[in-house]
């Protein structure tokens, strides 16, 4: 094809003419080679099976008023708290302007549902599972969660109080399914 | 030197092979290898023709949920499907809320332990699970099925050759034994002739025999016939989940090469214009 | 290389000329790769292959190392892990049927890859040490597909790693120790899982090793050519940049349209449905098969049904497998014709086209045929003639046979002028 144009002459227009076949046939490859790229990283995404286990429901019926659950969520701790009233009452009456990541304890529950404290029991500092959850366990000097690796203190309502920690447990996106089932994720 | 003893290896490996085509030679004259019974009377499978098949294929969302019922209701008191978890079935065209009900309502439950005792036990499937097996393990398969073990469905289409056309043809294919069939080779007891099988009996009892037999939502009369073309497509969903973004893939893939090709090819003619060039001027 | 006029490498800016004093990578690559190499002019498409086989090696070694970002190798999950890829992973049915494809993909660019050596005789001097190589390469590439085959657990993994373990037990004396050695155990399981997985991942940068020694094998004499006769100038080679790169190209995109079409439409036609069948030790399939690629040495393997005086039919049957592939070592040396390219040897093209084409066609034809006559006594026959091609007919041939004659130059066989017109 378009031989006889080519065999004209090496000048000038034509020369330009076969740069851009050149860059068209290279930028080709280089967009294959991109989008070849994508599923070469995506692959270590999380996978469909992993995602499927994004939210889970949970019966707390059994959880009585002042007792804790720990269950899992995303192969990581969540601690399920059936608040006291003197604990609501306690955590209500905290001044937010002293906190270190302000937020009432309103932020951090349910309307009509606020004895029900959902955390993921991970310490915001560097990742490990807070003490006070389970009955015995060191309930730091706010009388909520203590940190051994670093000594994070939180309060009743798992809002960070003293230590290297940046922020308060974190609270997932949890709804309630029924009266006695809730759904964290 | 090297080349006189290839000659002689040569000449040994020739000379032991045609020593052994002779006896094989003269065994084959003087008794020509008889054809097994199974290969006279195997047959290929149908083709009934399926929405999936071809480069443009794609399932038929409609069918692969009657195929799902007819799985659900026939096939699964025996056959598990470990492959597959109940999430996968909002591929099918279920919502969310559908999953969670079928899953939830399905025949066999998952195996759990009690919380209180740890005792084995069940629980109603959540749309994570995968689905559970009919029997706890393969022992107990075939206690319950005459020492057969019903394989697991996930990948028959893909484990048989032609899978999706075999599985039609064989839950169609049960027939009375022909009349010229050797005497050794008609079912005994607990099996049945199907000439789609490969030893030509079988130990699954006809499971398709009745028109009506599973319900379709969607009015669709439950033939026979229609009832093993939707469980075959279904089966071939299950083996094969991806089937439909491969195709597409595929498509865009090609598309995008061929146009590839073309401009390397005119870049390479470009590139060697001017030796061409100067072959001809010579 | 070796070419005085060789185009040499110049630093295009400060950068470059610091990187050359200090590692001259882009100089290695000019010179092997790039403008820095003079190639034949009259190269055919037959010499595409090569580097098709590097692209598929490398397409290999990326979907590989995915997979193995997501694959187990234990007994009790090797299989539902594979199918973890298949169904969850991200994009895990494309690299699946990617890498599964990709190792026929290897295998027959490589065949074509080889028959070109065989046809224009590559082999022959002063380019042995590339063919050896070749062939070094080629063996790892069999032994590196075999194991791959097992890792997915299935029934032909099982039966595969069973019957081909099964060969060294032929071996007078240690075959049985050997065998339990190779397995880690009395039969496949847990122990040989790992270590093919281990040896599966490993050898192919092994592989990636060699084919750097072969391409510095062939960069001292260069590559050969169609015509098979010595570049005897400048006016015989052009740069490997640009004009065999955008060959290349080209041959890449073609190579590409015809893997994608298995992959994403056919991507099981070259399997086999029992591999999704989950090993099971107390039922063997009706008809083991190995890959392909395997199917013209397992017919020679099986070709052997006859003990010979003291001999057993396993051993021989062994011995000729591994031979026939052995014997190709000795090529350069047990053909000693002056002339390389068939294409000017009358007698050596017609034993080549009707003789050994459709004899290793047959072999591989009847090495996925069941193991029933008349398959057996045709394996027979077409194994001999294998046999008789290489380690008889060529010598002879090649001692005996009038060549025709030569074109003078290369340039003259690609311009049809005598040398001296285009000077």
């Amino acid at each position: 094809m378009a031989e006889p144009e080519t065999t004209e002459t090496n000048e000038g227009g034509e020369v330009r003419r076969r740069d851009f076949i050149n860059i068209a046939a290279v930028s080709f490859a280089g967009v294959g080679a991109g989008v070849v790229a994508l599923p070469l990283v995506s692959q270590m995404a999380p996978s469909a099976d992993v995602l499927a286990l994004a939210s889970v429901e949970v019966d707390v019926s059994s959880i009585e008023v002042g007792q804790a659950i720990k269950t899992t969520w995303r192969k990581q701790p969540v601690f399920i708290r059936n608040l006291t009233p003197a604990e609501i009452a306690e955590s209500k009456a905290v001044n937010i302007g002293e906190l270190r990541d302000p937020a009432t304890f309103e932020d951090r529950t349910l309307p009509g549902k606020e004895n029900w404290l959902v955390m993921l029991g991970v310490c915001t500092h560097l990742g490990c599972i807070p003490l006070g959850a389970a009955q015995g366990e060191i309930k730091g000097e706010y009388d909520g969660y203590f940190c051994p690796c670093h000594g994070s203190h939180y309060d009743a309502a798992g809002r960070i109080r003293k230590g290297p920690a940046p922020t308060n447990l974190e609270v997932p996106e949890f709804s309630f399914v029924s009266d006695t089932v809730m759904k964290i994720g | 030197m090297i080349r006189l003893f290839g000659i002689a290896a040569g000449v040994g490996f020739v000379i032991i092979l045609l020593y052994s085509f002779t006896f094989g030679a003269i065994n084959f004259i003087k008794e020509p290898p008889v054809k097994a019974v199974e290969y006279q009377f195997h047959k290929h499978p149908e083709k009934p023709g399926f929405a999936h098949e071809g480069v443009l294929g794609k399932f038929d969302r409609g069918q692969l949920q009657r195929g799902l019922k007819v799985y659900q209701e026939v096939c699964a008191a025996c056959h598990s499907m470990e492959l597959v978890a109940f999430r996968n079935f909002e591929d099918l065209g279920f919502t969310e809320g559908q999953v969670k009900t079928i899953a939830k309502n399905w025949a066999t439950e998952t195996p759990s332990i009690n919380p209180d005792t740890g005792e084995a036990s069940s629980r109603p499937s959540l749309a994570s699970d995968q689905i559970p097996s009919p029997y706890l393990n393969d022992v107990q398969a075939r206690a319950a099925n005459n020492n057969a073990l019903p394989p697991d469905l996930s990948l028959i289409t893909k484990a048989r050759h032609d899978g999706t056309n075999y599985v039609y043809s064989l839950l169609t294919g049960y027939t009375d034994p022909p009349s010229d069939l050797p005497e050794e080779n008609r079912p005994g007891t607990g099996l049945y002739y199907n000439a789609y099988f490969a030893n030509l009996n079988i130990a699954m009892a006809p499971p398709l025999n009745s028109e009506g037999q599973v319900t379709y939502d969607d009015g669709t009369k439950a033939t026979v016939d229609q009832m093993a073309k939707d469980v075959s497509a279904f089966l071939t969903w299950t083996a094969e989940p991806k089937l439909e973004v491969r195709k597409s893939t595929g498509l865009g893939v090609i598309g995008f090469l061929i146009v590839f090709t073309i401009l390397a090819y005119l870049s390479y003619q470009n590139i060697w214009a001017d030796l061409k060039a100067q072959k001809r001027k010579d | 290389m070796s070419f005085p006029w060789a185009k040499q490498y110049t630093p295009e800016n400060e950068f470059m000329k610091w990187m050359d004093s200090r590692l001259p990578l882009p100089r290695l690559i000019y010179n092997a790769v790039g403008a820095g190499y003079p190639v034949p002019r009259n190269l055919n498409y037959f010499w595409n292959f090569g580097v098709l086989a590097g692209v598929a090696l490398v397409i290999q070694i990326l979907t590989g190392v995915i997979l193995a970002m997501h694959y187990a190798a234990n007994v009790g999950v090797a299989f539902d892990s594979v199918e973890h890829i298949m169904r969850n992973v991200n994009s895990g049915w494309l690299l699946r049927y990617a890498h599964m494809n990709g190792a026929s993909f290897f295998f027959i660019v490589v065949y074509i890859h080889i028959f070109r050596g065989l046809f224009y005789s590559s082999y022959k001097a002063p380019r042995e040490m590339v063919w050896l190589l070749g062939l070094v390469i080629f063996l790892l590439m069999m032994a590196t597909a075999f194991m791959g085959y097992v890792l997915p657990w299935g029934q032909m993994s099982f039966w595969g790693a069973k019957v081909i373990t099964g060969l060294f037990s032929a071996i007078p004396l240690v075959g049985p120790a050997l065998q339990e050695w190779l397995l880690g155990g009395f039969s496949p399981d847990n122990a040989t899982l790992n270590r093919f997985f281990s040896l599966h991942f490993v050898l192919p940068f092994v592989i990636a090793g060699v084919i750097i020694l072969h391409i510095w094998a062939l960069h001292i004499p260069g590559s050969s050519n169609p015509t098979g006769i010595e570049i005897k100038g400048k006016q015989d080679t052009i740069p490997f940049h640009p004009y065999y790169t955008a060959k290349d190209g080209f041959g890449l995109g073609v190579f590409l349209i015809f893997f994608c079409i298995l992959t994403f439409f056919m991507p099981n036609f070259l399997g086999h449905p029992d591999n999704y069948i989950p090993a099971n030790e107390l039922s063997t399939p009706a008809h083991i098969v190995p890959e392909w690629y395997f199917w013209p040495f397992y017919a020679i393997l099986r070709a052997f049904t006859f003990d010979f005086f003291f001999i057993e039919a396993k051993l021989l049957g062994v011995i000729a497998m591994f031979g026939s592939i052995l014997l190709l070592f000795f090529l350069p040396w047990l053909d000693k014709s002056p002339v390389r390219s068939g294409h000017y040897r009358p007698v050596f093209r017609k034993f080549f086209w009707f003789g050994l084409i459709p004899c290793i066609l047959l072999l591989g034809y009847l090495g996925g045929a069941p193991a029933e006559e008349p398959y057996v006594m045709l394996s027979q026959l077409a194994s001999a003639y294998y046999f008789a091609h290489f380690l008889i007919i060529l010598p002879i041939i090649s001692m005996t046979e009038k060549p025709k004659p030569l074109p003078n130059s290369i340039t003259e066989s690609v311009t049809g002028k005598p040398l001296d017109a285009t000077a």
